[in-house]
């Protein structure tokens, strides 16, 4: 299902370029819009930009050169900012002293709300993932898998507009990665979110993503894009659908053609 | 998504510890006998050698005759003992918020950390035992004198450690923090402070022995020059008469002193960490 044309934009990146200090460029020339509610998937091989392109992004960098535009909200823009944008990390990124129920408050708790005011919305976020009943539980207490749900729910917390996810399922195992993948796709659904979701997992992109860009290797940027023409809410029945299996052997023609043109 | 999935995962983590459970309260007792066991036979033995050889005690003492001074002399050694804790706890107390406050202060400037990092490496490097006499020509009032030294060998694990663990927060974490938008204060206090919890409360541990090294090492510099009579001063003074079960007896005191320091850190460490650090956590097999 395509976004419709009127749907504002929400990311736009005009001719990125980012070098590190050691002198490697990340980006060269990168140009990306994003509109209001699509699940774009940011795909590409390692080491491509990807990671950077999104913190970029998230305001965690700035660019060299280029144009950068992030609206993640249609209200007025600034102050809240911090709320509008999520970000989930590859890793859990939890802190360890912190239950469960700390870590989904912190982003509460920076913008200067007390836990009591905040108990209703960290207790919802937290039954949003299917953590109802964990909040004492240190992180070390859970497994890798209810350790990244804690995370969403520390992301979903603030009701942001734009979800932004760096491989956030790699380390996982693929039963729990797919259960984790429909709970991603209800959670959007439920909640329009706007979501750029990097991974280098073809299958993982065209699962979730109304539209796919592909990256090529460093110097990173947009080689081709490709959007997934199935409408949501999408299920398990999905994985053995034709055109489930069309698009895959697309986008990983697409996936070869970027890395054979750095090549 | 199954919430039943989600318990059972839980519930089979909860057998896993139960398990755990066992293993660990037999190594604890293991942990408590077997050096029991061998403090025994040392003890056993040195007074078997002290018996068959007839060696007199002003050579070498048996382990009763040393208890028998310890009980005997205890109004001597008591109050000697109780200057001597005073000087090491002052100088933990001082160098624990010294160096935490400090610590803090050179993770919040990088200009204050290179211009003064070096000094208190300085400061760490150089013999105390060196310093001493000239602590005490300086410092009129001997008590202070000895609060210095002491303070001198614990505040630099306490420095080092928490600068280390302040600097340790996790890179993401922090990234995150600046994404939300929090002040510099909100990321001390939330995140760069119990990052560095572990590393303090190791630093501590640490600092807790040298503290008393550094009372006794002073002490012994100070030798008779001042009215302290802490435990070291009754080891020099009964060293001058002869009296060698007092110096066993005062040494003994020493040791349990700083046994007692390592064993309450030990156990603070324990109870702050054991919820969330690796190093306080269960063995799993």
């Amino acid at each position: 299902m395509t976004e419709p044309a009127a749907a504002r934009s929400v990311i736009s990146l005009a001719g990125i370029r980012k070098a590190f200090a050691n002198g490697v460029v990340a980006l060269d020339g990168l140009d990306l819009n994003v509109r209001e509610g699509e699940f774009l998937s940011l795909l590409g091989p390692s080491g491509c930009g990807k990671s950077t392109a999104l913190r970029l992004i998230a305001g965690l960098m700035q660019a060299d050169s280029g144009r950068l535009l992030v609206t993640p909200s249609a209200g007025p823009p600034a102050e809240a900012w911090h709320h509008d944008v999520a970000y989930v990390f590859q890793e859990p990124t939890l802190m360890p002293w912190a239950s469960a129920f700390d870590n989904v408050w912190l982003p509460l708790r920076l913008a200067g709300i007390s836990r009591a005011d905040a108990r209703q919305q960290v207790c919802e976020a937290l039954s949003g993932v299917g953590l109802d009943g964990f909040e004492a539980a240190y992180p070390r207490q859970l497994s890798g898998g209810m350790k990244m749900r804690v995370s969403i729910a520390r992301a979903l917390v603030t009701r942001p507009r734009l979800l932004l996810m760096d491989e956030p399922f790699a380390a996982l195992d693929e039963i729990t990665r797919f259960k984790l993948n429909d709970d991603l796709l209800r959670l959007q659904q439920e909640h329009g979110w706007t979501v750029v979701f990097v991974t280098h997992s073809v299958f993982e992109s065209v699962y979730l993503a109304s539209r796919i860009a592909v990256m090529t290797p460093r110097p990173g940027r947009i080689a081709e894009e490709i959007a997934v023409d199935v409408p949501y809410p999408r299920t398990e029945a999905f994985r053995t659908d034709p055109r489930y299996a069309a698009t895959c052997q697309a986008t990983s023609a697409i996936l070869h053609r970027a890395m054979g043109a750095a090549a | 998504m199954t919430r039943a999935d989600i318990v059972a995962e839980a519930q089979d983590a909860g057998q896993r510890l139960a398990a755990a459970r066992d293993a660990r309260r037999r190594e604890r007792a293991a942990r408590i006998l077997a050096p029991l066991v061998v403090g025994l036979i040392a003890l056993a033995a040195w007074d078997l050698i002290v018996r068959v050889n007839g060696i007199p005690p002003y050579i070498l003492p048996g382990p009763a005759l040393v208890l028998d001074s310890l009980v005997n002399d205890w109004e001597t050694l008591w109050p000697s003992l109780l200057v001597t804790l005073e000087i090491t706890v002052l100088a933990l107390v001082v160098a624990t918020f010294g160096g935490l406050l400090l610590a803090v202060l050179f993770t919040q400037s990088k200009w204050v950390e290179l211009s003064f990092f070096p000094y208190a490496v300085v400061l760490q490097v150089t013999p105390v035992i060196a310093i001493a006499p000239l602590i005490l020509i300086y410092v009129d009032n001997v008590h202070a004198a000895l609060l210095i030294c002491a303070w001198i060998v614990a505040f630099f694990p306490i420095l080092s450690n928490t600068t280390l663990g302040l600097n340790s927060a996790d890179r993401n974490l922090l990234a995150l923090y600046r994404l939300y938008g929090a002040t510099r204060w909100q990321t001390l206090r939330y995140l760069r402070l119990p990052s560095a919890m572990p590393y303090f409360l190791a630093g501590l541990r640490i600092a807790g022995g040298l503290a008393l090294i550094g009372a006794i090492v002073a002490e012994f510099a100070a030798g008779s020059a001042g009215t302290s009579s802490g435990l070291a001063y009754r080891i020099l003074e009964s060293g001058y008469r002869l009296e060698i079960p007092r110096m066993f007896a005062a040494l003994f005191l020493i040791s349990l002193t700083g046994i007692v320091i390592f064993l309450m850190f030990t156990l603070l460490q324990h109870l702050i960490l054991r919820r969330w650090h690796e190093s306080a956590a269960p063995t799993d097999d």
